[in-house]
């Protein structure tokens, strides 16, 4: 937990190229899952549970991110099936749109879980 | 003789393990509180709806038959009710987002039945001649549900139900002539202070 711990809030250069894709379920209480970790991952994934979708420049205003930051981590939760792209053009201006999958879902329900049972147990130790 | 100067800084210990957890937590509520004013209610919507509860309660209060006081009522909420759902498709349209979000369906099914108690009990309690019990009813049941409605909205959803709910419990036990004060304190006064803060606070 403590090495897992290490990356949060941190950026990419914090993560290494172990976490690109697909994370497995946490096996222990000491494994996090490492793509939702990341500050900017999990207020993605968060704003995303209590809105069917958000557009691109909704998030940016949201988390107060660059274009840049936002896209590179909008992409790593993609690539590991927690959310979904869509890219269309409204006029001639194009939008992009993410939504939560089930998988994203349960991931955060699982690090929800996870927090709190640290807690719990810390309040029990 | 001085105490002897430490050769390295001495190193920040890092935070413990359920601080961090707490700390996580706490940014996830309120990144969901702040991606939920997407879908909130109105509150210049509320703002307009108090203010007709306000006119609602001066008209009310010249009725001379206590069918005529209701029937100004039941009319002021057919008013807001469409005011509330114009405010919200304005409010979605203009921030581009979708009517049928899961926070703005949670919040209309938490709304709904606590309302639809209120209409089956009103016509109950005005038939057996309990009418001085309709204020009391009216800002408790809708106190209700906006406090069950709001509890996964933004924090000032919830804080306005509970001040309904108290006016509620007020109105219960206050004579009946303050009735028309009381209604207009609720469904005026709480709708336009707390309309004024979620239209400052989280835009529309």
């Amino acid at each position: 937990m403590a090495n897992a711990l290490k990356h949060d809030g941190g950026g990419e250069t914090t993560e290494g190229s172990e976490m690109a894709v697909h994370a497995p379920a946490p096996q222990t209480a000491l494994d996090l899952d490492r793509v939702i970790h990341e500050r900017m991952r999990l207020g993605i994934v968060s704003a995303l549970a209590v809105n069917d979708r958000l557009s691109f420049n909704d998030l940016k205003k949201l988390l107060k991110t660059t274009d840049g930051n936002l896209s590179v981590h909008a992409r790593k939760l993609e690539e590991a099936g927690y959310i979904t792209c869509e890219k269309y053009f409204e006029g001639r201006m194009p939008k992009t749109e993410y939504q939560l999958t089930s998988p994203g879902r349960r991931a955060l329900e699982r690090y929800l879980d996870h927090m709190e049972a640290i807690i719990q147990a810390t309040r029990e130790g | 003789m001085a105490d002897p100067q430490p050769v390295r800084p001495r190193l920040v210990p890092p935070p413990a393990l359920h601080l961090r957890a707490m700390d996580n937590l706490r940014f996830i509520r309120e990144t969901m509180e702040g991606a939920a004013f997407f879908t909130a209610v109105s509150g210049l919507g509320e703002v307009a709806v108090g203010v007709t509860a306000m006119a609602a309660a001066w008209i009310a209060s010249r009725q001379v038959t206590t069918w005529g006081w209701l029937q100004v009522w039941l009319w002021d909420a057919l008013v807001a009710f469409l005011i509330t759902a114009g405010a919200i498709v304005w409010k979605a349209r203009r921030s581009e987002q979708s009517l049928f979000s899961k926070p703005g369906r949670r919040f209309a099914l938490s709304l709904f039945p606590p309302l639809m108690a209120g209409a089956l009990l009103t016509p109950v309690l005005f038939f057996s001649g309990n009418v001085a019990a309709l204020p009391g009813l009216w800002l408790l049941l809708y106190g209700t549900g906006v406090v069950t409605g709001g509890a996964f909205s933004v924090r000032t959803v919830p804080v306005m139900g509970m001040a309904f709910m108290a006016l509620g419990a007020v109105a219960l036990v206050s004579p009946p002539v303050w009735r028309d004060a009381l209604l207009a304190a609720g469904f005026g006064g709480l709708h336009v202070i707390f309309g004024i803060v979620i239209a400052w606070r989280h835009g529309g």
